[in-house]
């Protein structure tokens, strides 16, 4: 007798776990770059500060695959060490804005009323400026350098996820199961961190893959510009603000650090896309 | 009549905006470490001399009028002495406006004929090489860095091909559209990044609606239908997300001038961030707060004046 409810044999189709084709890539894209984070003492050929000037300006070849810049130092090894510095920047960078953003959008979501009211306003001024203005603005008061940076994100990043997270509480704290936790007299806060906060925060947390495109093409940007990222730290941006001069003679030192800031950012859209697919977000 | 209120009483709303964009300016800069008269005075500070520029510049008072007295000085043209340049804040800001109004217009204009013609291409041909390719242009353009874009074609367009002169923003005015080529380019192929997908998806809806089915069976040609019906009612959503796209587009435009050196107001930004030349960051940051706003309520008004279905 064959039991029933036996699945019938599914060759050649994914398996249950893959997700839609772009998560999968995403994820496979963003775990190189983790594995060349973590392991770059390992992995890169060369230290990123050795300063070997009878080989500067060297073009790509067998002994420096991507070449050396005018010091010398190896730039395949520099741009490993530098997926460290840029993947801690993105995370960290969305991870201040994603927290502090979710707690005042939940809190003027849930109270609504006058507090509500003080944050969107705040929100609407923040809002108004160029997202990169008002951080390099804050940066001028705080003095270049990347702790700088990421309270400049924080003050400024908040905004997008509390909107988002505020929308969605709004429709949440309408539904059945929180009139449900009222009626058992539960705290509020026990049902805005237990019931609403995680039946609405799906859609910040996509957003929040593809904010980390957003951070790591601003962190590099402010490091090009010599407020982000100090040198002789190995980092993309900084690296081809170091090549620029030499665009004429030695190409491969900007080239490289920049096809690195556009795999990873490939990685991160790739991700968000997917997820926003596999969760069944549009856009 | 309601159309005349609209354009009447909506500039009204742009007054708290306003207000919102000097108080944040105003706490940045009174969030600078330090006493201000302190700074002002350096070595020659004395008890007595703080005292008197605190009392000179109103410092003594409560914070709201210290407010109240920003604004009045800002309705008056007043923003302040530079410390590099030594003199008015508002005339250096003003003299460096034109290079990045011609960034900014010349970027959108680019993006504009790039995303027509690439989602154009796309809606045509859907599901086939071409779509796809213009798609995967669309998704990978968003993670493009602008400043070693911008590199990478002075690379390969002023340095290899000598077609266009490396940076700087030159003298008559045709040399200046020479000059300003490439960074426009360089903005307007991640812009137009971010309009292609959304025109694409707009363009393909509106092809498939009742009145575009309507009119190929009056037997008007494919051409026509496209040019003359389905991109008018494409557009629209477009023209609002570029206005959305303004400060994205500002803060882009900002890293493009430090990376071809042109004498415009974003290099200024930078320049001033280094020097601590507050007063020149607070008056930037102003200027591109407002045009951001401007160019938003701008665009409502332009979608009102192009579709007639907009309710107010």
């Amino acid at each position: 007798m064959i039991a029933a409810g036996v699945p019938a044999l599914r060759f050649g189709r994914m398996p249950r776990w893959a997700g839609p084709l772009p998560l999968t890539v995403g994820i496979a894209v963003i775990a190189v770059w983790i594995v060349l984070a973590l392991g770059a003492p390992w992995l890169a050929p060369y230290d990123p500060f050795l300063q070997d000037l009878a080989v500067r300006l060297q073009p790509p070849g067998a002994l420096h695959p991507f070449g050396t810049d005018n010091f010398g130092r190896d730039i395949l090894s520099r741009v490993i060490w530098s997926a460290r510095v840029d993947l801690t920047m993105g995370v960290i960078g969305v991870a201040f804005p994603f927290l502090i953003g979710t707690g005042i959008g939940a809190v003027a979501g849930y109270f609504g009323g006058a507090v509500d009211l003080i944050f969107m306003r705040i929100l609407d001024m923040v809002l108004a400026f160029p997202f990169l203005v008002l951080v390099l603005a804050i940066l001028a008061i705080l003095g270049p350098g990347l702790t700088s940076f990421y309270i400049a994100l924080a003050l400024v990043g908040w905004v997008s996820y509390a909107r988002l997270i505020r929308a969605q509480v709004l429709v949440v704290k309408g539904s059945d199961f929180v009139i449900a936790a009222r009626s058992l007299g539960y705290s509020h806060l026990r049902i805005m961190f237990r019931h609403v906060l995680p039946n609405s925060i799906v859609a910040s947390i996509v957003f929040a893959m593809s904010d980390i495109v957003l951070v790591v093409l601003s962190g590099s940007a402010i490091s090009y510009l010599g407020l982000g990222v100090q040198p002789p730290t190995a980092e993309w941006g900084v690296m081809i603000a170091e090549g620029q001069s030499y665009i004429s003679t030695a190409w491969w030192i900007t080239t490289f650090p920049g096809v690195a800031i556009v795999l990873m950012a490939f990685g991160f859209s790739m991700l968000a896309d997917g997820l926003g697919e596999k969760l069944g977000l549009d856009g | 009549m309601y159309r005349f209120r609209f354009v009447l009483f909506r500039p009204l709303q742009l007054v708290p905006v306003l207000l919102g964009i000097s108080a944040i300016t105003f706490v940045l800069v009174r969030s600078i470490p330090g006493d201000p008269a302190r700074i002002l005075l350096g070595s020659r500070a004395t008890p007595e001399t703080i005292a008197q520029i605190r009392a000179q510049f109103g410092l003594d008072e409560p914070l709201w009028l210290q407010f109240v007295y920003f604004l009045k000085n800002l309705v008056h043209g007043d923003m302040g002495r530079s410390i590099l340049y030594k003199s008015e804040v508002l005339g250096i800001v003003t003299d460096r406006i034109e290079p990045t109004a011609v960034l900014v217009a010349g970027s959108v204009l680019l993006a504009v004929v790039f995303a027509v013609s690439l989602s154009a291409l796309a809606a045509t041909h859907k599901g086939r090489a071409t779509d796809h390719l213009v798609r995967m242009f669309s998704t990978a353009g968003l993670g493009f860095p602008a400043f070693w874009l911008g590199i990478m074609l002075m690379m390969v367009f002023s340095v290899r091909l000598e077609l266009f002169p490396v940076s700087g923003y030159g003298d008559t005015p045709l040399d200046r559209l020479h000059h300003m080529l490439l960074p426009c380019l360089t903005v307007a192929l991640a812009l137009s990044a971010v309009l292609t997908r959304n025109l694409r998806a707009s363009m393909i809806a509106q092809m498939a609606s009742d009145y575009a089915t309507a009119a190929r069976a009056r037997g008007l040609p494919d051409r026509a239908i496209f040019w003359r019906h389905v991109l008018p009612n494409s557009i629209v959503p477009t023209v609002n997300l570029l206005a959305i796209n303004i400060g994205w587009l500002i803060g882009g435009t900002v890293v493009i001038e430090s990376v071809f050196s042109i004498p415009g107001m974003g290099q200024l930004l930078v320049r001033a961030i280094f020097s601590r030349d507050y007063m020149v960051v607070q008056a930037v940051a102003m200027v591109f707060a407002c045009a951001s706003v401007l160019v938003n309520f701008a665009a409502d008004i332009a979608t009102v004046a192009i579709d007639p279905r907009v309710k107010l």
